[in-house]
């Protein structure tokens, strides 16, 4: 019995993930009407309960998967994986307003650049006033700030040491985490309710998983729009954060 | 025919993804340079000429959309495989630093915003 069960599990991985985030996402469906009154969106308590569940995940097998390092949840990894991720991504297009899109050109690549050099000076500060003078480490953390995959890839690029490099990942993952959850309660502050401000947003925040997180549990109809500008995020982090900003780092240490 | 919506999806997000890799190449960056941007972009252009041509039907659009439809579940899985853990154990300097970052940059979102509203 419990060898067709493991047998059945090991399967239908994907299937699995399908029925168990279709679960939590009625559940959450649930909570918003009954517990919130439809104030916090459905999409936004799926989400934190997720990165609750990943944490226990984390505890439980002390992978670095979440839930996804538990062996009958390993189909969530294929997904949430980047995969199928960037396939919906791109499929969100579909919906883009062409004019609107037009109109935030230029100041999509003024927050891209903002959204690029403020992490970074802000991670180099934090690094400094903890003790960190060289730089490398103080590069590798700036840019961990930038995201989770400029972090790593600028501490390579660098020869940062392991601790260091696991730390600008702890904080681009943090950096994540947080977009994704406060973006629905901060929205009507920042003006986030329309093509133009989200185009903004997916600039300046950078992070392509907090950004479409946040913004999914916010509207959904402005996904594409910040997806649109926080895709050319990472890459140009990736570009400047070991090249230029660590060029200009040399110099000022 | 959906497969024929989702078989273009497919189609520009390989596309997308090839000419950000091509790009990272050529910048010397080991990273994909706004490959999923591009994919979107093309997907922008090829709607638009196949709308022209009368091709869309609505099987065609359901093709794309269901991906469309399916994006924030997907998102939910992904939220589910984070390291939340490692996050949290950072010490107070990740957490200072993710705290910082994201709230200077949700004010620059807003100061931005205003910009933009004003002329």
């Amino acid at each position: 019995m419990t060898e067709s069960l493991h047998k059945i599990v090991a399967e239908q991985g994907l299937v699995l993930a399908f029925a168990l985030v279709g679960v939590l996402m009625w559940l959450s469906a649930v909570v918003c009407r009954r517990l919130t009154a439809g104030r916090i969106h459905a999409s936004a308590i799926a989400i934190v309960a997720a990165l609750a569940l990943a944490w226990l995940g984390g505890v439980l097998t002390g992978g670095k998967k979440g839930l996804a390092d538990v062996p009958a949840f390993a189909g969530l990894a294929l997904l949430g994986g980047p995969m199928l991720r960037d396939f919906a991504i791109v499929a969100t297009a579909f919906e883009v307003d062409v004019s609107e899109a037009r109109k935030a050109g230029l100041v999509g690549i003024i927050a891209l650049a903002l959204g690029t050099i403020v992490p970074f000076v802000v991670g180099v500060l934090i690094a400094w006033s903890f003790g960190y003078r060289d730089a490398v480490s103080l590069a590798t953390l700036g840019a961990g700030a930038v995201t989770y995959i400029v972090g790593p890839v600028t501490g390579a690029a660098l020869g940062a040491s392991s601790p260091v490099i696991a730390l600008s990942i702890a904080t681009g993952v943090f950096k994540a985490v947080l977009v994704m959850t406060l973006t629905p309660f901060v929205a009507r502050f920042i003006g986030l309710d329309n093509p133009r401000s989200a185009m903004i947003f997916g600039g300046l925040m950078g992070t392509v998983s907090g950004v479409t997180g946040g913004l999914a549990a916010t509207d959904p109809k402005l996904v594409p729009y910040g997806a649109l500008t926080a895709t050319f995020h990472t890459g140009i982090g990736c570009l400047v954060c070991p090249s230029l900003f660590f060029i200009i780092l040399t110099h000022l240490t | 025919m959906a497969i024929y919506g989702t078989a273009l999806l497919a189609i520009c997000t390989l596309l997308g993804v090839a000419l950000g890799e091509a790009l990272g190449l050529a910048l010397h960056v080991k990273a994909n340079v706004g490959g999923v941007g591009l994919a979107m972009l093309l997907l922008i252009a090829a709607k638009q000429w196949l709308a022209g041509r009368g091709v869309l039907t609505p099987t065609f659009r359901l093709g794309v959309e269901f991906w469309a439809l399916m994006y924030i579940p997907i998102v939910v899985a992904m939220a589910a495989q984070q390291d939340v853990l490692a996050a949290l154990h950072g010490g107070p300097m990740v957490l200072i630093a993710g705290v910082t970052v994201v709230l200077l940059c949700f004010g620059l979102v807003a100061a931005l915003g205003r910009l933009v509203k004003t002329p």
